[in-house]
């Protein structure tokens, strides 16, 4: 009975919003590029009508400390000096200062010993993350965090690394490495992570 | 589906279809998820209009309809509500009201009411607004609801009550999207994209991803929502029909695809792409996927929102130094600067009437939502968290929405348009964030 009440709502619900859509004239937005189911990746979606939304699980207030954001940095795996703490290719982060895009002196031989390796590699590619601390609009951070990535990335072409190495892609503040809203956080958290793909 | 049978003006042809409507949608809607948010009143109003809600008779229903009712109509910032405790008496009908009982206790306005169990899951509720002064009924309504919409049922009699008073839409109704992450920091982290009642019940999650979600943007119709999207290791912009889950992704081109937002006449996105170099704001066509763009400047070029008559859209530009509000006609000419106080300004956006412009003020270390006049340029800071962001306005314009956040949570804050009330809507836990009100 239950059931049969939840089916015909839905299906009057559909009626009344297709009744409703009569009038759209975008119709055409769905004969786009729709999504072939296979290539939505990690993502799910659903319809609000169908009940199955109802959203009962507890969120874990621990283990707030460190993300994992699987990145799948391979560089461990490239070889030894990659691990090395005296060598700066152990060194794959980029720290900035508030509101600014500018490499700092401290990690221009990071970003030498990572350009000459991909010289000496060019069939390794990375992709450069960049992220902005929580302050201000999301969208503002995003558009920031891809101009620190693009200036680590100019840096790297200027000592001769190819175009078609090199990716950028901005996480503005969606990706925090550190939480809390206080300046120790924030400083982790304006970085460029040069991230190793696989070969 | 709310805003479709509600949004016509008040006439008495178009309400009796209206109820008609009412009762068909109220009498077999489906089931809604568990409330996983609470009110919370942070700052009250000196100025507001005395009203007594008396709990209403015979409530052995599932949802306490007066006390829902009580809520959201203090929180709306325009009424002073009678605590219960000092009601003179409890009167369910017109016919047990004394109303020189109700003056000397200052009451401009009284609602009265009656739930009843019609059986199989059935309630009939009846509820009359009573002008306190005058002796008269001033609305009255009699509204079939099953159990599962007695909150909704609630939710309208505050909009019939509010728009009653106040002479402007009711927004209870409403719903609002927004974007929460479960097990932060943990391997099973993932982020949520949600649509709730505008209190923050009946939370349904619409998308869901481990990689994040971004920005979601209703169409003015309230049936879809842009959205950005990182699942495939980049940003993509994704039209999504909330009715039946079935999305289109619109942009994904190298580099910032972002902060879609809907025209008014719901044919085109403004977005900011960077494909060309430094971010810029374009204008996507919807049905012939033409883009064009607005903005050619180096520095940062971001936020866009349009005008509620669809003839200029504002954005965010660093292109003075630090980022401010610019705008530019829709159909791209003349950038000119719109903010000189503060050091920090953006994500702005209109008043539905157009005559403000809300934003993100930031002063020092302290960001906070603003409103500027646009007819004297004057900027009222509204709130004081040291973090508030994603401010998003009701559709009558009475309200802000925005995210604000304490240490590691974050949390949905409302607060009226003069800044005098703010009401925080608490989540069960977890983080959540960039509302966004349904047109």
């Amino acid at each position: 009975m239950k059931l049969n009440k939840t089916l015909l709502a839905f299906a009057i619900g559909t009626l009344l919003l297709s009744a409703c859509s009569d009038d759209e004239k975008d119709a055409s937005l769905t004969d786009g590029t729709q999504n072939t189911a296979s290539g939505i990746n990690d993502a799910s979606t659903s319809g609000l009508n169908k009940g199955s939304g109802a959203y009962g699980s507890e969120m874990d207030g621990s283990g707030m400390n460190g993300i994992s954001s699987g990145n799948g940095d391979y560089a461990s795996t490239l070889g030894p000096e990659f691990n090395d703490p005296n060598n700066p290719l152990s060194k794959r982060t980029v720290y900035f200062m508030l509101d600014s895009s500018q490499v700092m002196p401290d990690f221009v031989p990071v970003i030498a010993a990572h350009a000459k390796y991909l010289v000496a590699n060019p069939s390794q590619r990375i992709t450069l993350e960049g992220h902005a601390d929580e302050r201000g609009s999301r969208e503002y951070n995003i558009a920031l965090g891809e101009q620190r990535a693009k200036s680590v990335s100019s840096m790297m072409k200027i000592q001769g690394v190819s175009e078609n190495q090199l990716e950028i892609v901005s996480y503005g503040e969606e990706k925090p490495k550190a939480f809390g809203s206080d300046e120790s956080a924030w400083e982790q958290n304006r970085r460029v992570e040069i991230v190793y793909q696989a070969r | 589906m709310t805003s479709v049978f509600w949004s016509a003006d008040v006439e008495v042809s178009v309400n009796f279809f209206r109820r008609i409507l009412f009762i068909v949608v109220f009498g077999f809607n489906v089931p809604f998820g568990h409330a996983a948010l609470t009110i919370e009143i942070t700052e009250g109003v000196e100025s507001a209009v005395p009203i007594a809600v008396v709990p209403f008779a015979s409530q052995n229903a599932p949802v306490n309809i007066s006390a829902v009712v009580n809520a959201d109509l203090e929180r709306s910032g325009f009424f002073k509500m009678m605590s219960e405790q000092g009601m003179p008496g409890r009167p369910s009908t017109a016919a047990e009201v004394n109303f020189k009982d109700w003056q000397t206790l200052g009451q401009n306005y009284l609602v009265i009411g009656q739930v009843s169990d019609v059986g199989g899951g059935q309630y009939n509720v009846q509820f009359q607004l009573l002008d306190v002064y005058k002796g008269g009924q001033l609305l009255g309504y009699r509204m079939a609801s099953s159990a599962d919409d007695l909150r909704r049922t609630a939710h309208h009699i505050s909009d019939l009550i509010f728009e009653k008073l106040t002479g402007k839409k009711g927004v209870f109704s409403g719903r609002i999207a927004y974007i929460t992450t479960n097990n932060q920091g943990s391997k099973e982290q993932s982020q949520q994209l949600q649509v709730a009642d505008a209190d923050g019940f009946n939370p349904q999650t619409v998308a869901s991803s481990v990689e994040p979600l971004m920005s979601p943007s209703w169409s003015p119709d309230g049936k879809k929502v842009a959205y950005v999207s990182f699942e495939r290791k980049s940003a993509a912009i994704y039209v999504q029909t909330l009715a039946t889950g079935e999305r289109t992704r619109v942009a994904e081109y190298p580099g910032i695809n972002g902060a879609p937002a809907w025209s008014p006449d719901g044919t085109k996105l403004a977005l900011t792409l960077s494909k060309d170099g430094s971010p810029d704001i374009y204008v996507l066509d919807l049905s012939t996927r033409s883009l064009n763009k607005l903005t050619k400047s180096f520095a940062i070029d971001t936020e866009p929102s349009w005008s509620p008559d669809g003839s200029s859209i504002v954005f965010t530009s660093d292109r003075g130094g630090k980022p401010q509000i610019y705008s530019v006609p829709s159909q791209g000419g003349q950038e000119k600067r719109l903010t000189f106080s503060g050091d920090y300004n953006a994500r702005a956006s209109f008043s539905p009437d157009g005559k403000n412009l809300v934003m993100v003020h930031g002063n020092g270390n302290d960001y906070r939502i603003a409103v500027m006049d646009m007819a004297t340029r004057s900027i009222n800071v509204l709130t004081s968290g040291r973090s508030d962001e994603s401010p998003s306005f009701a559709p009558n314009g009475t309200m802000i929405l925005y995210a604000s956040k304490k240490g590691r949570t974050g949390f949905l804050s409302a607060v009226t348009l003069d800044g005098k009330m703010q009401q925080k809507l608490v989540f069960n836990s977890g983080e959540v964030r960039e509302p966004s009100w349904a047109p």
